[in-house]
């Protein structure tokens, strides 16, 4: 009985600290800069599928290589994210800040863009945008040293945009043609792919009557590291007081010199290289798929929420709340404590499916908020209304 | 160490010619309404220069443009003889304008001290990390800003958001001097503030001019202050109307000009 609830705890907090990990860019990107990033689950899926990659890299060297490989997949999700996160930041979103409207439907149209693009990524496609970029943007960045660049600006747009498109296309029809299904195979293709654990995060600890999976385990040391890390980071370092600065009063920051657009970008790399992070941890539990943010994305912002908007502490206790109230009901936990009390068993025996459980934790989320809109933990004192 | 940095002194005494701003020919619109006519003002190097008039006649909306804040529609600014009108906000501060805006705008979750070196931000990095590496890591603040604001000191680790309007609007204009600006810019340092820590911030301000010879460009209502400047200028429906030194400044003008 008593094991049966510690077993369930740590479960809980496991999949706490999952959604934590999840949730910790989140809670930058939407709690310190107000960007409300829908495309935030498909970062996590881009980890993850980074994770994919540099496994089969490694299975190629193999032996004591392919034991050590979470550690570069960690690395490499981190990186690919950032980049991925600073292009979307300088290409999309800078434009639409202070529009969250705008930019919940943009990054909403970024996420369909990245399933997608996962499912269909093959060699053609990659040649093809990668030459499409270089002589689009190639082309604006020699034209734009011209004198009367701002004059023929629009001219050189609508002339270079089809024509380098155009070229593209041709390229990649003719490669296709060519070379048949070794350029035109899709890489990934729409199934699930799985990641293999290395041989020393399989099985778990013996204790009593149940395991604890190694998996997990190192899922919330992991996750314990990345908060400490990113508190370190905004609490002590230079940036981190220039990010909560620009994040508080941006025109002010401005006025002091600090470099608004570039702690921006840097925030936004943060948060989407913490969510490759959470998706190379999330492809330790699962298989991946084109749809594996999705199933993030919701609980992310619950967290986030729950939390309260802009608060470390409050993102930790809502991911650990939010994480074991769904593994306690879910897996029939508490509905076996409560044996004893008849109807409240019923009542809990009803709810204990992974399903039905997020149900229940949803239903108290909207309660909870009717009372606490402004989460666990709200901004005090005179600064709020500041 | 002092306040200004070595560069500006040298400058000062060299090309006294050069204004130290030069705001010429400005129009500034809100939308379609236009709110800034033809606006001329020059701030001589080492100079106090005090900018009246009443409510909604522009003044916070000059300074806005001279920060950056504001895009003017035509007109130019010049800071020491170089364009700036171009360049963004954070540029502009770190070409050595100090600006400490109406309502104070202390970073409020962030403590006195972390608010203290923002200030710093608009220093050059080589010299910024010439003082982190000198001095230890608790007192990289210059005692002349604990001089010139002694409850400063005691406050350091408070939040900035917890201050009492006097103490932020000193918080404030401490943050503009760390920055080591060559103009200082003003805006209604005494609004809404109790009468005693006016004489604090009327002191500090004088002492800043008289040690340092940084410029400052200052927008008041309190004729008291207004008195300390060196020249005035005076706004109304968007235009200067009258200018003059502020020795001259006479009852009538002072009438018609100021709130009070």
């Amino acid at each position: 009985m008593l094991s049966g609830l510690l077993d369930g705890i740590f479960s809980g907090i496991s999949i706490g600290s999952v959604l934590l990990l999840a949730a910790l860019g989140l809670a930058i990107v939407f709690g310190l800069m107000g960007v409300i990033n829908m495309a935030h689950g498909e970062i996590m899926m881009l980890g993850a599928y980074t994770t994919f990659v540099v496994q089969n890299v490694f299975k190629g060297f193999g032996g004591v290589w392919f034991d050590l490989y979470i550690f570069f997949a960690l690395i490499a999700a981190f990186i690919v994210t950032a980049l991925f996160g600073l292009v979307l930041e300088r290409g999309v979103i800078r434009y639409l800040y202070g529009r969250p409207l705008e930019t919940l439907l943009a990054t909403w149209g970024v996420s369909l863009i990245l399933q997608q693009f996962v499912r269909s990524v093959s060699w053609v496609l990659v040649i093809g945008i990668v030459l499409f970029c270089l002589l689009f943007f190639g082309a604006l960045k020699f034209l734009s040293r011209r004198p009367d660049f701002d004059r023929i600006r629009n001219w050189v747009i609508t002339i270079m945009l089809p024509l380098s498109a155009a070229i593209a296309i041709v390229t990649g029809i003719v490669i296709g043609q060519t070379y048949k299904l070794a350029a035109t195979k899709p890489w990934f293709g729409a199934q699930n792919v799985d990641v293999t654990a290395p041989r020393w995060l399989r099985g778990g600890l013996p204790v009593g009557d149940f395991q604890l999976s190694y998996a997990r385990i190192f899922i919330i040391v992991l996750t314990i590291t990345c908060v400490v890390a990113v508190y370190l980071f905004l609490n002590r370092s230079a940036w981190g007081l220039r990010i909560r600065s620009v994040t508080q009063n941006r025109s002010m920051s401005a006025c002091l010199g600090i470099p608004t657009q570039k702690v921006d970008a840097l925030t936004f790399a943060l948060g989407s290289g913490l969510a490759g992070i959470a998706g190379c941890a999330v492809s330790l539990l699962g298989s991946v798929g084109p749809n594996t943010g999705q199933n993030y994305i919701v609980d992310t912002f619950m967290v986030v929420v729950v939390g309260g908007v802009g608060k470390l502490v409050g993102s930790i206790v809502a991911a650990m709340v939010i994480g074991t109230a769904t593994y306690l009901v879910g897996s029939g936990t508490l509905a076996n404590l409560l044996e004893p009390v008849k109807p409240l068993a019923d009542f809990f025996t009803f709810f204990a499916t992974t399903s039905m459980a997020k149900v229940m934790v949803f239903a108290l989320i909207v309660v909870f908020l009717q009372f606490r809109p402004a989460g666990l933990f709200p901004q005090k004192g005179r600064t709020v209304d500041a | 160490m002092s306040l200004t940095n070595g560069a500006t002194a040298s400058f000062t005494d060299s090309t006294t010619a050069t204004p130290m701003l030069q705001v010429s020919d400005l129009n500034v619109y809100y939308g379609e309404s236009h709110i800034l006519r033809n606006v001329d003002l020059t701030v001589h190097p080492g100079k106090m220069v005090c900018l009246i008039g009443r409510n909604g006649v522009g003044k916070t909306t000059l300074l806005k443009s001279i920060m950056g804040l504001l895009k003017p529609r035509s007109g130019s600014i010049e800071l020491a003889g170089i364009p700036i009108l171009g360049k963004p906000t954070d540029q502009r501060a770190r070409s050595g304008i100090g600006y400490v805006p109406q309502g104070r705008e202390v970073i409020p979750r962030l403590t006195v001290k972390e608010n203290l070196i923002l200030g710093m931000e608009a220093l050059p990095v080589s010299e910024r990390t010439l003082l982190r590496t000198r001095k230890s890591k608790t007192q990289d603040i210059p005692d002349e800003i604990f001089e010139l604001f002694p409850v400063l000191k005691t406050m350091l680790w408070r939040l900035g958001g917890d201050l009492s309007g006097g103490q932020q609007q000193q918080l404030a204009i401490a943050r503009a001097l760390m920055g080591r600006p060559r103009l200082l810019v003003l805006d209604e340092p005494t609004e809404g503030i109790q009468p005693s820590i006016i004489l604090e911030i009327e002191v500090a301000v004088r002492r800043i001019v008289a040690t340092t010879g940084i410029s400052v460009l200052l927008v008041e209502q309190h004729l008291h202050f207004v008195r300390q400047a060196d020249w005035y200028y005076a706004m109304q429906k968007g235009g200067i109307v009258a200018s003059g030194s502020t020795s001259e400044l006479s009852n009538e003008v002072v009438q018609r000009f100021l709130a009070v």
